[in-house]
């Protein structure tokens, strides 16, 4: 039945895996040759791998076929595509990793941490995300997962004789795996349904009814719980703000954003390919989820006194509002409408939540502390950075015009259109929460604008170049997303994962 | 819809934020640069204004003129598009004119901790949002406006206001952000039920009668909160007293002048022409919670230790007319609405500017530690007396003609509301709100007579002498009087010079206004005529 032949290899559709796996291996072997004070020729290196992969995204995307398959073959194809979708999720991932490398650079280098290696997981992390954007398989999907989780879960515990860092490690290592042996478990079950790993087939396979309801069910719950593990919607967060603040804080920006892209990814994928017509168990559970996720990750920032915490709470309260489109999919057709609206949130939250890390970062150079009360009086010695880190606050808060407006804007809308009780009810869930949401990020606000200085240090803070370039990437971009958001209307002309659909 | 001249609302309204990129690339120490481009681009902002106050069409003032419509955000169909008619002419300019006035005023007024460059944006980046905000035509451009408010106003109390700053700051935000997203919600609730097509105002004004009764009546209670939030209506008002205590003068002025207007504008702009039926149902509880503001907001008046926060309690009251007028949906009552909101800006926006000179020279506004300001700054105590004279209604000036006609418009509503069986109610209203004058004047007269009349009080009136400098920031000036020496400058001296720059326009509008209310409502009327045919006229 499954005779083996050679699968047809579309090179161009690869390419950006290729040159991320060249850049692995060129990144190792450099580090062996480099001597220890030129370490950060590893770092120059990665990032310049990031954006060469970056160029058959662009090139493929002008080209602008539709979707292709990258292997194809007899049951091949359809397995690994490259379409609209996946095309946008590989250039955030891409964008985002290049990011962190400008982040980590000196936190890197003067922390004296192990730099060669870690560009090299960072680099594995990126290409199990970019892989994962192209994954229409559960075991493609699965093989993307780890190897996307497995360097992050190194990556996490870097700092490697801070404890907090170890717990990091440790935790979200432990939690992971548990999440990926119940999702692993719950694709057994699905394959046995469909006969098939391919998402199309599962999809036809899924319906809900015959004699094997039960299983159907398990099966779709516990993969998505696997992924809930990921995104870390509750109750499934717990692990998030331990790892986020023992975490060097650059992996943490990192996690925050391009490793809950990636879950959110792969729950997109699953939904629409694999479970469309199963919207009677996803979506009372995603909607319970989604607003559990934003409310408790609300109320618990509200009390953080460390801002990476704080961030971290936010973060899962964000990933709520992620959830909530994706919650009411399939109903009252505004699948086209929920794509978008996670996409968008994707790519702008991504923006957006790296900027905040990056003036976390350039602060704590200077205060060496996490406290928020550490920002106190920010606005007298770096007013630069204070306008930054409000600009990414507010936009956090989705106070227009900033980028985080129009990602709430989708949300909302997506949820609006479903109509009816799930749909209204979690909008109003999520209206509120927009609300207690701003109290946090405006604690932070009032820390730097009104307080005085604590320690009465008032040397200007020196940022360095990597950092400000990671700063005006992200500035412009949460920006120009919030006063023209049409700059993504390419994600809006995405309606549908329609060439998954046929294969 | 005329649509010549289509650039013009744009360059109004961006041409801030042009200053804004300017003042960027000034050093913070240069103070006086800072001050200087800010100053001229508001300058040239109003000057724009004039010009557009030329090439208004005053014969057709019930169309959106300068009208422009661009793609903005094509996936969720929102576009930018800007128009001015006759309703919003009036507040437009008065945007420009109080942000120019204020700038002036700040010249040498800049509160403490200073940072002239902040502060100056700050004012720039809100002249942006007020005038974006009363052009826009689009919901989604509206909202966006209406929220680019909130962020320097936050700043602008929480930094340079007064000692309880910073709690007054966060309660004006989250007050705001929850109006807002209600508002938002509300909005495109009115999207999807019109059928998806367009944000546009002018659209939904025409397809908004299609939309179901009831979803009708629930998403007027959205805007409703979100603009009675912003207007403030009583009972969401309790932010109110707060960020204008706290606010530096400026953020005060501002604030009174223009911000409670985007409330109120945006009922007669949005709420009213877009779900008239609803707007019908929901009228009498406007008018009533309008007549409970009026009275509340004088009593809290009359119970005030405080001068600035007296001013700010009688914004509630005279909101409450504001509102009184708009629900009667006549265009007798919407007229006065907008004459009121215009009227009630200039005198509101006025004696804010009297407490903030008056807090810099006496470091109170504790009502009964000031007395004899006629003797000790004569001129400052006329003014202040003439403010309050125009504030309680006086025939003559501009208070009056937002309060009479808008009492006057709900003894007679609209026929639909006549026909729903409130007339009895409105007149009750009417008589209510007549009182509420009364009240008006007791407070105002009542306040200027123990300020103004008299002897200066005891730990005053050697003053002349006793104090210095204008970094005091407290309430409490009994510490001054150990600054004795004869070389310092009194801090207790007459209106200066940038303050009468700054407050003759104000003082001239109030009397020109006061004497020929047509200048006004026969700009407004064509519009409020067009706006009130649905609720069949008188």
């Amino acid at each position: 039945m499954f005779a083996f032949s050679s699968p047809i290899i579309d090179y161009h559709a690869l390419a950006p895996e290729l040159v991320l796996a060249a850049g692995i291996c060129t990144v190792l072997l450099v580090d062996l040759f480099v001597p220890d004070s030129r370490r950060w020729i590893t770092g120059t290196l990665s990032g310049f791998f990031m954006l060469a992969a970056l160029l058959p995204v662009v090139t493929l995307a002008v080209l602008g076929d539709d979707v292709r398959s990258a292997l194809s073959g007899e049951g091949i194809t359809g397995r690994y595509v490259v379409d609209n979708f996946a095309l946008v999720m590989k250039a955030l991932f891409l964008l985002s990793g290049y990011v962190v490398v400008l982040l980590s650079t000196n936190e890197m280098e003067e922390g004296g941490y192990y730099q060669g290696e870690f560009y090299v997981m960072l680099l594995s992390s990126v290409l199990g995300m970019v892989m994962m954007a192209s994954s229409r398989d559960l075991v493609s999907i699965f093989v993307a997962l780890e190897f996307l989780s497995i360097p992050a879960y190194m990556m996490a515990a870097w700092k490697k004789r801070d404890r907090k860092s170890n717990e990091a490690g440790v935790k979200y290592y432990l939690l992971g795996v548990f999440a990926s042996a119940v999702m692993l478990y719950g694709m057994s079950l699905l394959f046995g349904i469909a006969g098939s790993t391919r998402l199309s087939d599962i999809g036809e396979a899924i319906t809900l009814d015959g004699d094997k309801i039960g299983v159907q069910v398990v099966g779709i719950v516990f993969v998505i719980v696997g992924f809930a593990f990921k995104v870390s919607a509750v109750p499934f967060h717990t692990w998030a703000p331990d790892t986020y603040e023992g975490a060097p804080t650059p992996v943490t920006a990192f996690l925050s954003v391009a490793s809950k892209a990636a879950g959110f990814v792969a729950l997109v994928v699953l939904i629409f390919i694999a479970f469309p017509l199963a919207y009677d168990v996803y979506r009372p559970f995603l909607w319970v989820m989604a607003a559990l996720t934003m409310t408790v990750g609300n109320v618990v920032a509200l009390k953080q006194t460390n801002i990476v915490r704080m961030l971290a709470y936010s973060s899962v309260s964000q990933g709520g509002f992620i959830l909530m489109p994706l919650a009411v999919a399939f109903t009252n057709g505004n699948q086209g409408a929920s794509l978008r609206a996670v996409m968008v949130y994707l790519i702008i939250y991504a923006a957006t939540n790296l900027g905040a890390f990056a003036v976390v970062i350039a602060v704590s150079r200077k205060t060496r502390s996490g406290e928020i009360s550490s920002f106190g009086g920010l606005f007298q010695y770096a007013p630069g950075l204070t306008v930054m880190m409000t600009i990414f606050l507010a936009s956090l808060a989705g106070i227009p015009p900033l980028g985080g407006w129009y990602a709430k804007f989708g949300a909302f809308r997506a949820a609006v259109d479903a109509g009816g009780g799930w749909g209204y009810g979690i909008a109003v869930i999520a209206a509120v929460n927009a609300v207690i949401a701003t109290a946090y990020y405006i604690t932070v606000m009032r820390e730097m604008w009104m307080k005085p200085v604590p320690d009465g240090d008032t040397t200007p803070i020196k940022v360095p170049a990597s950092l400000q370039a990671a700063l005006a990437i992200c500035g412009v971009a949460t920006l120009a997303f919030g006063v023209l958001p049409g700059l993504i209307a390419e994600v809006g002309s995405i309606t549908d994962l329609a060439g998954a659909f046929n294969p | 819809m005329i649509q010549d001249k289509q650039w013009l609302l744009s360059v109004g309204v961006f041409l801030p934020l042009a200053g804004v990129l300017v003042m960027l690339f000034i050093p913070k120490k240069d103070e006086a640069s800072a001050k200087g481009v800010a100053i001229i681009t508001a300058a040239l902002t109003l000057v724009v204004g004039v010009y557009t106050l030329l090439q208004f069409d005053y014969d057709q003032s019930e169309k959106l003129q300068f009208f422009t419509t661009n793609n903005w955000i094509k996936p969720i169909k929102a576009t930018y598009t800007v128009g001015l008619d006759g309703i919003s002419l009036p507040l437009y300019i008065l945007s420009m004119v109080i942000t120019l006035l204020v700038m002036i005023y700040s010249w040498d007024h800049v509160p403490s901790p200073g940072n002239a460059k902040a502060f100056f944006i700050l004012m720039l980046v809100l002249q942006t949002g007020m005038a974006g905000t009363f052009v826009a035509q689009d919901l989604i451009l509206f909202f966006v406006f209406f929220e680019v408010v909130l962020l320097p106003m936050y700043f602008m109390i929480g930094v340079w206001g007064g000692d309880n700053r910073q709690y007054a700051s966060l309660k004006f935000f989250l007050y705001t952000m929850f109006g807002s997203a209600l508002m938002l919600v509300a909005f495109i609730a009115l999207f999807i039920n019109t059928g998806s097509v367009s944000f546009s105002i002018p659209y939904l004004i025409e397809h908004g009668s299609s939309i179901a009764k009831n979803t009708a009546i629930w998403i007027f209670a959205g805007m409703f909160i979100g603009f009675a939030v912003k207007v403030p209506m009583f009972p969401f008002h309790t932010w109110l007293p707060d960020a204008h205590t706290q606010a530096p003068t400026q953020g005060s002025v501002i604030l009174a002048a223009i911000l409670l207007k985007l409330g109120t504008y945006g009922f007669v702009r949005i709420a009213l022409p877009i779900l008239p039926q609803a707007a019908v149902k929901w009228a009498p509880a406007i008018g009533v919670l309008a007549v409970v503001g009026i009275i509340y907001g004088s009593l809290g008046c009359l119970a005030q230790t405080d001068m600035k926060r007296l001013i700010a309690f009688s914004s509630v009251a005279h909101m409450g007319f504001v509102m009184l007028g708009i629900s009667t949906l006549t265009p007798l009552g919407i007229n006065a609405a907008l004459f009121g909101m215009v009227a009630h800006g200039l005198i509101t926006g006025m004696l804010f500017f009297v407490a903030g000179s008056v807090k810099e020279r006496y470091h109170t506004l504790e009502i009964k530690r000031l007395s004899g300001m006629l003797l000790q700054m004569p001129r400052m105590g006329w003014i202040l007396g003439f403010c309050a004279m125009a504030s309680l209604g006086l025939p003559g000036l501009a208070g009056f003609w937002g309060e009479f006609p808008a009492i006057l418009a709900s003894w007679s509503p609209s026929s639909v509301l006549v026909a729903n069986g409130h007339e009895t109610l409105f007149r009750v209203l009417t008589i209510i709100a007549a009182l509420g004058t009364v009240l008006a004047a007791g407070y105002l007269l009542w306040l200027y007579q123990r300020t103004a009349f008299g002897e200066p009080t005891a730990e005053f009136a050697t003053a002349g002498h006793d104090s210095h400098g204008h970094d005091s920031h407290g309430s409490d000036s009994h510490g001054s009087d150990d600054h004795g020496s004869e070389d310092h400058h009194s801090d207790i001296h007459d209106v200066s010079t940038f303050e009468w720059i700054a407050w003759t326009p104000l003082l001239v509008a109030i009397v020109v206004f006061g004497v020929v209310p047509s200048l006004m409502f026969k700009i407004m009327d064509p519009a409020v005529q067009q706006l009130t045919s649905v609720f069949g006229g008188k």
